[in-house]
């Protein structure tokens, strides 16, 4: 039995031997991996990383503060411009290029935050899906941001660390996954993170106990949009090269399946949705190579799922096993991973 | 002076006058309650109060600061803690949480300071620590040990209103308004609370004002009682004195 005999066991990272031992297992793994695997496997580990920071920001804004957002493309869009720019033109070091990514996305976070303190749900939705769609747009419009053509982001890489080009922006990314994984977890467990918690169940009472329900809106837009941002930085130098086009809405989308995939309002639910959301649209796309079931897959798609003609099905699956996910685990990938915990916990019960 | 002065406020919803012209003061360490029929406007007087509505017309004062204005959070800083009549807790979170939440305005922990609690010493968590002794103390007054670590959506519907009343008291507060406290609570529960309530007045020196439906209970405990109906003040005074008066029976029971 696990027993507390200290207020700090609440709030400690890690607590216990068991707990400590497979987190430092888990980090030595993330470490080690790129000795193991090369190429391809390592630029898909990356992307996961990014794409884990995305869903931990958008899970404190939509799972812990109640509030929605379709428009966090945009976000990630202008951390990885911010980005770019700031490389290309003023020739400032990647890690402070991206950190300022961060900080540009969480100042236009908390000017969207401000219209979400008078809109609620489908209307607030409406109003970010517009914000995602007026940033790709405004970047596309303007020279200096490349046009529809796009920048070609400088490479990043540790060499003094003798580290390749892949490996540089494995780690840079999973350490700074990992960082915002931990911040993200000490929210939740301390005062800001439980004002935001209490806004989502109840404003009303929330503003009866002293917690600025306005300051609290906004700030956990301006927090889930620094969290973007900084994913945006990292995405950018993770494919060498950005155009408005990869930030379009059916990315915001994706991202907002992705934290309701994983689990609303937790920090592992946040990690497991990014980690197969990732994994499932890259393998899908090889669904068409699968000999027969392939074939015929992409004869339906094309004949009853298409506007346009192409195949789509790449798409059509996704969807599928979202719904899915959703009908039978409304809890999401935690909801999975709870149940076999206290399964294992409680067994042979 | 008084605690809480409320001075002619008016309250409208479209044609339907909430609130008429209602004015008295409570005054330091009194039981003050509110009773009237449904629909008399006692809760939007505890909205009002709390400014979650503002009143067209009239003042509401606390310690002689005018209060009309503030915001929901500005008047719960000044040390006004409320409970619902419908709970509202954060029904995601554990009482612990809470209760936490009721020690808001008394911790400073920012986005970086949490952002950087890393070990036992840094300032985060060794706020953590020093709110959850006090709290704890809130916890053993109410007898909520058994459900400290439990998600409050699942307890019992008289656990939850102590609950409630406990994250009020966790404000430390020197007004505290309860809506409703002993609704839906079985003979024994509202035993304790009857207790706890005049403890809370006694030991910590809060000044209680309470809407209450049960007589036996705001007639046992209760140090003056206001009456009103249709918005209007009907009767104030002493327990016994309200009772008896005859337009305070006329309009609970009609007129004959």
């Amino acid at each position: 039995m696990d027993m507390k005999r200290d207020y700090y066991e609440d709030v400690q990272l890690l607590h216990g031997k068991t707990a400590r031992f497979w987190f430092f297992l888990l980090l030595i793994t993330l470490a080690s991996l790129p000795f193991i695997i090369k190429g391809y496997y390592v630029y898909i580990l990356s992307l996961m990383a990014v794409n884990v920071i995305v869903a931990l920001g958008l899970n404190l804004l939509v799972g812990n503060t109640g509030q929605i957002s379709l428009g966090h493309a945009g976000f990630v869009a202008i951390g990885a411009y911010t980005t770019a720019i700031l490389m290309i033109s003023f020739a400032v070091p990647f890690i402070p290029a991206m950190i300022a990514g961060g900080l540009i996305a969480a100042f236009f976070g908390f000017l969207l935050g401000l219209p979400a303190l008078r809109l609620e749900g489908p209307y607030l939705a409406i109003a970010t899906l517009a914000f995602g769609l007026a940033i790709t747009t405004v970047i596309g419009r303007v020279g200096f941001f490349g046009g529809h053509m796009g920048l070609s982001v400088p490479a990043v890489r540790f060499e003094s660390l003798g580290l390749t080009r892949d490996e540089s922006v494995y780690y840079v990314a999973m350490i700074t996954a990992v960082l915002l994984g931990i911040f993200a977890r000490n929210f939740l467990k301390t005062r800001p993170g439980r004002a935001f918690q209490a806004v989502r169940d109840s404003d009303i009472a929330a503003a009866a106990m002293g917690v600025n329900v306005s300051y609290y809106k906004t700030l956990s837009f301006a927090v889930s949009a620094f969290y973007a941002g900084i994913a945006g930085g990292l995405w950018a130098i993770l494919i060498g090269f950005i155009n408005p086009g990869l930030f379009s809405f059916i990315l915001s989308i994706l991202y907002l399946a992705t934290v309701v995939i994983g689990g609303l309002g937790t920090i592992l639910g946040s990690v497991l949705g990014a980690v197969v959301v990732t994994f499932l649209s890259l393998q899908l796309e090889n669904v068409q190579t699968i000999p027969g079931i392939g074939q015929l897959l992409e004869a339906f798609s094309k004949q009853f799922m298409t506007l346009s003609g192409l195949p789509n099905i790449v798409w059509v699956l996704t969807g599928l096993i979202l719904i899915l996910i959703v009908l039978f685990e409304p809890l999401g990938l935690y909801g999975i991973w709870s149940r076999i915990k206290t399964y294992w916990k409680t067994w042979p019960f | 002076m008084p605690m809480l002065k409320v001075s002619h406020i008016t309250k409208t919803f479209g044609g339907l006058k909430a609130l008429d012209d209602l004015s008295f003061s409570v005054e330091k360490g009194e039981i003050y309650s509110v009773i009237g029929p449904n629909g008399a406007g006692k809760s939007t007087l505890f909205n009002c109060i709390n400014s979650i509505y503002t009143p067209e017309n009239g003042t509401i004062s606390y310690k002689g600061e005018e209060i009309t204005n503030l915001s929901s959070n500005g008047v719960a800083s000044l040390g006004i803690a409320r409970t619902f009549q419908n709970i509202e807790l954060f029904s995601r979170l554990t009482t612990m949480e809470n209760l936490m939440l009721g020690r808001h305005l008394h911790m400073k922990t920012g986005l970086l300071a949490s952002a950087s609690m890393w070990w036992r010493g840094s300032k985060a968590a060794q706020e953590e620590i020093k709110h959850r002794e006090k709290v704890e103390e809130i916890i053993d007054i109410l007898d909520l040990q058994a459900y400290r670590d439990k998600f409050v959506s699942q307890l019992p519907y008289g656990i939850q209103k102590m609950v409630e009343l406990g994250r009020a008291l966790c404000m430390e507060p020197d007004l505290l308004l309860l809506d409703e406290p002993a609704a839906g609570l079985n003979n024994e529960e509202r035993e304790d609370l009857i207790f706890w309530i005049r403890d809370i007045r006694d030991e910590f020196g809060i000044t209680v004002v309470m809407i209450e439906h049960n007589m036996q209970m705001v007639v046992d405990i209760s140090d003056r009682i206001l009456v009103i109906n249709f918005g209007k003040k009907l009767a104030e005074g002493l327990p016994e004195e309200v009772i008896n008066h005859q337009e305070v029976i006329n309009a609970y029971l009609g007129q004959p």
